[in-house]
């Protein structure tokens, strides 16, 4: 066994965990990462980029069919046809690309990549067995002053139908070897409508069983209501308020119980269970530090600091909300502290997209939460369908909402549902980051013809004079 | 639900009206049984109110600092099943405000500069006191914290509507980018205590400098000034509680009493050489004695032949009453403020059980658990300030009282004894009297009288 010591030892090289090391070492602390597996973690290996290729890749194959069926514009094309095996072939090429360049992102700056797992000794001792159980390699003892955890998060599995067979999470279904004919998809927030939609478009019956009585339940209905004309449009079947019991006898179908006691058999040759992720705090040796926790996430404070004297804890780990961009703010802010600079995070608000067809990106606190805090606040929405630019690209479906307070109009949040409005994310955290007021937004010229001219209307329409509905 | 009204409790003899020294509560709050509510304060016994009942704060019947009549409005709470109130309207009425500028912490009422600060945040001004006093020692503590509570409390129902997004509630985040966000991290500033300039209450750098600028807290570390640099900071500390009473009672003596001080000189040698043999002999079996028991003894034995200096004199009555008795006042100094606690009947103690009393009644004084006949009476007052005795002292008289005698520093200092020069502990006694009661001569052969006690100690003992 070899030992070593660092200042700041980092467990987990997702999203949180490398942009912690990479800031780290720019700042010139010692800086020692593990990773077992790929560096970026879910985010790049098996969550966000994968599916986000997939997404277009499907996208790209209903439009060819589209043009086959005899598009509009005058388009002809003969009837596509997929590989799907080259399909992920090139997918794998641009993780591939990403995990290598943090893989050189974080050797540039110097930062220590020790591969394989970790187990955690003490709070400041952790034990590295290597990822590859054969290796001549023994285990490593590596000691440091300040210990950050950023293990992430896994699929949650059903217990009445646990992963195996043709039961797949998501990491699987963003790695597909065919197309299966009949795919059924537990879950209808967005990962299960993300995947569901892909695998709808690439050619597979697809049902979506959901036990709320209503698609993506962690957004308002108005919000959803575009998502789901698509979805019924497009042929994808919703069995709302529905729990599933199992596998059949036969293990070819899912059974499932609706909510006036009725059962029923949906046959499946692949099931992909999207229930959720829970924070990893198994298996690695973190209950030794009998931390504090909030229920199965490591609880922190607001400098992510956990109840251990300089033990950290970012992204997934943490609980809700579980996104990179969250990890990654997180880490940033960890390292700095370790720096020895004084830093809260207290973001204004930290965006959320699903990137269904269409896209549904919020930001900030929505009507309903506004008036939960007890704010007496505006609201205005701008559809996409008095948007020239958004009638160019054939996609009018959809809207951008803003929730202001009403007595200084101060924004508070923005919500958007349409083609490509993940990209107005930006805009919106950014008027809310900087205190932005209605009049900041409607009286900065927004480029004409694009689908941003419908934020700048939305703030006008708040104000009581939109131009152009 | 019903609404449950407290009265001000009667909480001393005769009194009529106490002072509120401080919330434990904020409306809102959820309250059990015997939980504190509130502190009120008569003369200088503090007394703590606490929930007779369960319920929920709906609103607070005064500020802290306001004098209120007994049987005033306290405070009403919101209490499962009837209640104890008609559903009456509150009754402010009953509030006795005394001092409107001291007593009322509107936000407004802070001290702020000129300049950008249009939306002055509430809790601004007073939050810097309490970082930057509350560890000044005896005068502010608590009383600072309170006001604090007070500005809290009282923003919501003086604030304008923030139409203009003029002020910020309190427990509203700060409103600021985050790259002002991050320099106030870095220069150690806390933004909820920036004024902002902002129309919806939005901080900007420039609201930073001008915090700055201010004296604001932008020190720990990362933004020090340098060591010249002008502070223009001010910080408005409310005389409320002990404090005010000590305020009033200066105020009452000074402007009553015509003040005549008197400073002798009196060779302690000998005291100490006896003071040192009585320790050295009953130190382990009575507890070591200080110069003080020895002080009172000689003073006791020299009211008897002055007894105009043992006095209390009711001016408005035109009486001066003589006391047989010494209920001896002895000055202290605790956290809250300048305290007198009595060592009643003085004349009756040995050196060592006025000692022991002394040191007991200092100790009540300090932890604030002195009770209320332990504080009144006196008829003469001793004022030491022990190794900070400095050379003179003009002690103010403790009113209604004629006489206090001060006690100031022991130092070893050449004396010419018979034609040589030899060391001889030197100490002052520095003492006033009210000169319309006292006459200087008097006062003067009083103090050569105890003085010739002090130093022939053996006739403190003889009768």
């Amino acid at each position: 066994m070899t030992a070593q010591s660092t200042t700041l030892l980092i467990i987990g090289g997702g999203p949180g965990g490398y942009v912690a090391a990479i800031r780290a070492a720019q700042l010139g602390i010692p800086t020692t990462l593990i990773e077992g597996a790929q560096p970026g973690g879910t985010c790049l290996n098996i969550g966000c980029i994968p599916s986000k290729a997939l997404i277009h890749a499907a996208h790209e194959l209903e439009k060819a069919r589209h043009y086959a069926d005899g598009s509009a514009l005058g388009i002809k094309a003969a009837d596509p046809t997929l590989d799907i095996a080259q399909t992920v072939q090139w997918k794998n090429g641009i993780v591939g690309r990403l995990t290598g360049g943090v893989s050189a992102l974080l050797k540039k700056h110097g930062v220590q990549v020790v591969r394989g797992w970790a187990e955690i000794v003490d709070g400041k001792t952790v034990e590295v067995r290597p990822a590859d159980a054969g290796s001549a390699e023994g285990a490593t003892t590596i000691r440091c002053e300040h210990l950050l955890l950023a293990a992430g998060s896994e699929a949650v599995a059903l217990p009445s139908m646990p992963f195996g067979g043709r039961v797949v999470s998501s990491t699987e279904a963003l790695s597909p070897m065919e197309v299966p004919k009949r795919l059924v998809v537990v879950g209808a927030g967005y990962i299960g409508l993300e995947l569901g939609t892909v695998y709808r478009k690439l050619g597979a019956q697809v049902h979506v069983v959901e036990a709320a009585d209503r698609i993506l339940p962690a957004y308002d209905p108005d919000l959803t209501r575009p998502v789901l004309a698509s979805l019924q449009k497009m042929g994808v079947v919703l069995h709302l308020q529905n729990t599933v019991l199992g596998l059949n006898a036969q293990g070819d179908a899912v059974r499932v119980r609706a909510a006036d006691g009725q059962e029923a058999e949906l046959g499946a040759d692949q099931v992909l269970v999207a229930v959720g992720r829970r924070p990893r705090t198994q298996g690695w040796g973190l209950e030794k530090l009998m931390l504090d926790m909030d229920g199965r996430a490591v609880q922190i404070d607001e400098r992510c600091h956990t109840s251990m004297r300089n033990v950290w804890a970012i992204g997934d780990l943490t609980g809700e909300p579980m996104l990179a961009h969250r990890a990654m703010a997180q880490g940033e802010m960890v390292a700095e502290i370790v720096a020895g600079k004084r830093r809260v995070f207290s973001p204004a608000s930290i965006p959320a997209v699903c990137f269904t067809d269409p896209e549904v990106v919020v930001s900030g606190m929505g009507p309903g939460e506004a008036q939960q805090a007890g704010i007496d606040a505006v609201t205005a929405l701008f559809p996409f369908a008095a948007n020239g630019r958004a009638m160019t690209l054939e996609s009018t479906d959809g809207f951008v909402r803003v929730v202001a307070r009403r007595d200084n109009h101060l924004i508070l949040g923005w919500q958007a549902v349409g083609a490509g409005v993940s990209e107005l994310s930006a805009a919106f955290s950014q008027s809310i980051e900087m205190g932005a007021r209605l009049e900041d937004v409607a009286g900065t010229i927004h480029a004409h013809p694009t689908l941003g001219e419908a934020v700048q209307e939305t703030a006008l329409r708040a104000l009581g004079h939109a131009l152009h509905i | 639900m019903g609404i449950h009204i407290i009265k001000m409790p009667d909480i001393g003899e005769g009194i009529a009206e106490v002072e509120l020294v401080e919330w434990h509560v904020q409306p809102g709050d959820q309250v059990s049984e015997d939980q504190l509510l509130a502190d009120v304060m008569t003369d200088k016994a503090t007394v703590e109110v606490p929930s007779p009942v369960v319920g929920k704060v709906v609103s607070l019947g005064g500020n802290v600092g306001d004098v209120m009549a007994v049987g005033a409005e306290l405070i009403r709470l919101e209490v499962d099943g009837a209640g104890n109130a008609a559903a009456a309207p509150a009754m402010p009425a009953a509030t006795v405000q005394r001092d409107a500028s001291a007593d009322a912490p509107t936000p407004r009422a802070a001290p702020q500069e000129t300049g950008p600060v249009v939306s002055a945040p509430a809790p601004s001004a007073p939050a810097a006191m309490t970082r930057n006093l509350s560890q000044s020692g005896p005068e502010s503590g608590a009383g600072i914290a309170q006001r604090d509570q007070a500005a809290s409390a009282s923003a919501p129902k003086t604030a304008p509507a923030p139409a203009a997004g003029a002020l910020r509630q309190p427990g509203e985040k700060p409103l600021a980018s985050p790259a002002v966000r991050q320099r106030a991290a870095d220069q150690g500033i806390d933004l909820r205590y920036v004024a902002a300039s902002g129309k919806a209450g939005q901080i900007t750098h420039a609201d930073l400098d001008a915090h700055v600028a201010r004296g604001g807290p932008a020190q720990a570390g990362a933004q020090q000034g340098p060591a010249y640099a002008e502070r223009n900071g001010e910080h408005a500390v409310p005389v409320i509680g002990l404090r005010r009473k000590i305020a009033q009672k200066m105020q009452e003596s000074k402007r009553r009493i015509p003040h005549f001080s008197y400073v002798e000189e009196v060779d302690v040698t000998e005291l100490e050489a006896l003071r040192g043999k009585l320790n050295a002999r009953f130190g382990d079996s009575r507890g070591k004695l200080t110069l003080l028991p020895l002080l009172i003894r000689a003073i006791v034995l020299a009211v008897r032949e002055f007894p105009q200096v043992n006095a209390r004199f009711d001016d408005e009555a035109g009486v001066v009453t003589q006391y047989d008795a010494v209920h001896m006042g002895v000055a202290a100094q605790t956290d809250a403020g300048l305290m007198v606690p009595v060592l009643r009947h003085a004349e009756a103690l040995d050196l060592w059980s006025s000692a022991a009393r002394v040191a007991r009644l200092a100790e009540a004084a300090r932890t604030g658990k002195i009770a209320r006949d332990e504080v009144a009476g006196s008829t003469i007052t001793i004022s030491s300030l022990g190794a900070l005795g400095g050379i003179v002292s003009t002690p103010v008289i403790n009113y209604p009282e004629v006489a206090i005698v001060g006690i100031n520093r022991m130092v070893e200092r050449p004396v010419i004894v018979n034609g040589s020069i030899v060391a001889r502990k030197m100490m002052n006694l520095s003492s006033s009297f009210d000169h319309r009661v006292v006459d200087g001569m008097h006062a003067a052969e009083f103090i050569q009288v105890v003085r010739a006690y002090l130093e022939c100690p053996a006739t403190l003992f003889v009768e």
